[in-house]
């Protein structure tokens, strides 16, 4: 496999992550993962250019990139318990009072 | 491996770093009666940064740039003047938050951990000599800043705001990353310096140029240029004041020094491929930010687009070269100021149980505290470019600087847009001078924040007078890149 099937398929995987991102309308979950594709995306792309180029500092950004998406993650999921809390509905639509 | 010498040169962010954790552990322990030390522990280490920051360059020798650990971070004039700015502005942040929190029982230690993290964020953005640096440094300041926006968690709109603050600005982390690693495949390298000399040498750039699109897109979104500029608006209405004090002032600094790393010293290179994308982004952003903030009726979400078309003028100068991105430099530095003291006064005016949301809750300022709507008027008709005040001459030097480019379309849509914008900063001192007053309840305001208002407005009139020195250091600065 060479260096542009991986890459294909990063884009592939980004792509998806946006897609998911912009078309869902149901619910903010959804929305986190869309969020965790493209980062992942963005991992497959990092380590298969370090591959390809035999440097080791590629890999190393993977790394830092994983544990702020989970600190991410942890955040965004911090928010959504306040939002549920406050409103009981994860409904994307519905956020909607804020706008002008 | 890396050494004390490292450690020294990075001091700054090491004190804040540690200081941000100690802030976080006195809060859980202190009595509530006696939570004034943060605010004074965030001061002084504020205070602190900033001498350690000033001391290598009041010595006897001149400033040298350093690296530190391999080259990832690195100390020089530019960032230095940039977080010096920072500490100021998020000085008297703090100080304008503390009364507006304990009004709302939100006096938390959290508060303050949250902004110092932020601030470490912020400098390590301005200091980043690679993209792990960079990105890490965008990341902290950003995590801590959604929490910051979803700090008053039993109000709807604050927690909405937060929700769109995050899958926004986590969308534009995700743009900016795929950019990067474009970037990183195109260059083999992570150190800015290689991406500079792979941009210049490699004959076939459309890699570099894939990745230069992402990045740009990224570092929009994080500026809050339109088209990318959405979550804005929100999140400056939905936070608490306190929270959007804080994120409209410093921040910005942060974000310009992102974009000057990325772009003028990582991707400087590819000027010619980035300039019009910059160009369109500002007029862009000039001509919604003007347009949209004529119709509000919120002052905040009025300040919000104020400040789109504030980054619309300051990215004017990204198009100027070197010139240019220190007439940006100075354009950013008195903005983050403006921002600071007008949502300070925002602060000030709400009181206990009183949220001055709407322009017509200014009404009558005048009438109720003289010296306060003067300082108001200060700082907006310094927004709005009037001459003698600074915000007349930041404008001035990046049209120039535009101008010199040879951008001339784009420097008359810039003035045309600069006098509609006048419109709408006019009306709010016509509320707050010749409409009468719907109460006449006193303002309170402790004497630190009434300090730092003083200071932040008479800084409108003062910096015209520094504006050769200030801007000769903005120059030299860039010089040093």
């Amino acid at each position: 496999m060479s260096l542009s099937h991986y890459l294909i398929v990063a884009g592939v995987l980004f792509v998806i992550g946006l897609a998911g991102l912009f078309a869902n309308r149901r619910n903010i979950l959804i929305m986190l993962m869309s969020i965790e594709l493209m980062l992942l995306a963005v991992n497959t792309n990092f380590v298969a250019f370090s591959s390809y180029l035999n440097d080791i500092s590629g890999q190393v950004f993977v790394f830092f990139i994983l544990t702020v998406a989970a600190a991410e993650a942890a955040i965004g999921l911090a928010i959504l318990v306040v939002l549920f809390r406050n409103r009981r509905s994860l409904d994307v639509e519905q956020l909607d009072t804020l706008k002008g | 491996m890396f050494g004390w010498s490292d450690l020294v040169t990075a001091l700054p962010e090491i004190i804040v770093l540690s200081m941000a954790c100690l802030v976080l552990l006195v809060g859980l322990v202190l009595k509530p009666e006696k939570d004034g030390l943060l605010v004074s522990l965030t001061m002084l280490t504020l205070v602190f940064a900033a001498l350690v920051t000033l001391r290598d360059h009041l010595g006897a020798e001149a400033f040298v740039a350093r690296e530190a650990f391999n080259g990832a971070f690195v100390r020089d004039t530019f960032g230095d003047v940039l977080k010096l700015f920072m500490y100021m502005v998020m000085a008297a942040v703090v100080v304008f938050a503390k009364q507006y929190l304990r009004n709302r029982s939100l006096f938390k230690g959290e508060y303050f951990s949250l902004a110092l993290f932020a601030l470490v964020g912020m400098m390590v953005m301005v200091s980043g000599n690679n993209l792990v640096t960079l990105y890490l440094g965008l990341e902290l300041l950003a995590l801590s800043s959604y929490a910051l926006v979803a700090f008053d968690r039993n109000h709807l709109k604050a927690t909405e705001a937060a929700v769109k603050y995050f899958v926004l600005g986590a969308l534009a982390s995700g743009m900016l990353l795929y950019g990067l690693s474009m970037v990183y495949g195109a260059a083999g390298s992570l150190q800015l310096q290689n991406i500079a000399q792979a941009a210049a040498t490699q004959p076939d750039a459309r890699l570099l140029i894939l990745g230069l699109v992402f990045v740009l897109v990224g570092v929009a979104f994080k500026l809050g240029a339109a088209p990318f500029h959405m979550w804005v608006p929100d999140v400056y209405t939905g936070a608490p004041t306190a929270t959007t004090a804080l994120i409209a002032s410093a921040p910005k600094l942060a974000a310009f020094g992102l974009a000057v790393r990325l772009l003028g010293e990582g991707l400087g290179p590819l000027q010619i491929h980035w300039q019009s994308m910059v160009a369109i982004l500002a007029v862009l952003s000039i001509v919604i930010g003007n347009l949209f903030a004529i119709q509000q009726t919120n002052i905040k979400r009025l300040f919000a687009y104020s400040t789109i078309s504030h980054i619309g003028f300051m990215l004017l100068g990204f198009v100027g070269g070197a010139d240019g991105f220190a007439a940006a430099m100075f354009y950013i530095i008195t903005y983050a100021l403006m921002a600071a003291g007008g949502f300070g006064l925002l602060i000030v005016l709400s009181g206990k149980g009183v949220e001055v949301e709407n322009i017509e809750d200014l009404k009558g300022l005048n009438q109720r505290n003289g010296w306060l709507a003067f300082l108001m008027l200060l700082i907006i008709a310094s927004m709005a470019g009037f001459p003698p005040l600074v915000g007349f001459v930041s404008k001035l030097w990046v049209l120039k600087a535009a101008l010199d480019a040879g951008y001339l379309g784009l420097t008359i849509i810039a003035v045309i847009f600069a006098v509609i914008g006048a419109f709408y900063y006019l009306r709010v001192i016509k509320v707050m001078y010749f409409d009468d007053a719907q109460t006449d309840e006193a303002i309170v305001a402790s004497v630190d924040a009434r300090f730092f208002l003083n200071v932040l407005a008479i800084a409108q009139l003062a910096l015209v007078l520094l504006t050769p020195m200030l801007l000769d250091v903005c120059s030299s600065a860039i010089a040093a890149l």
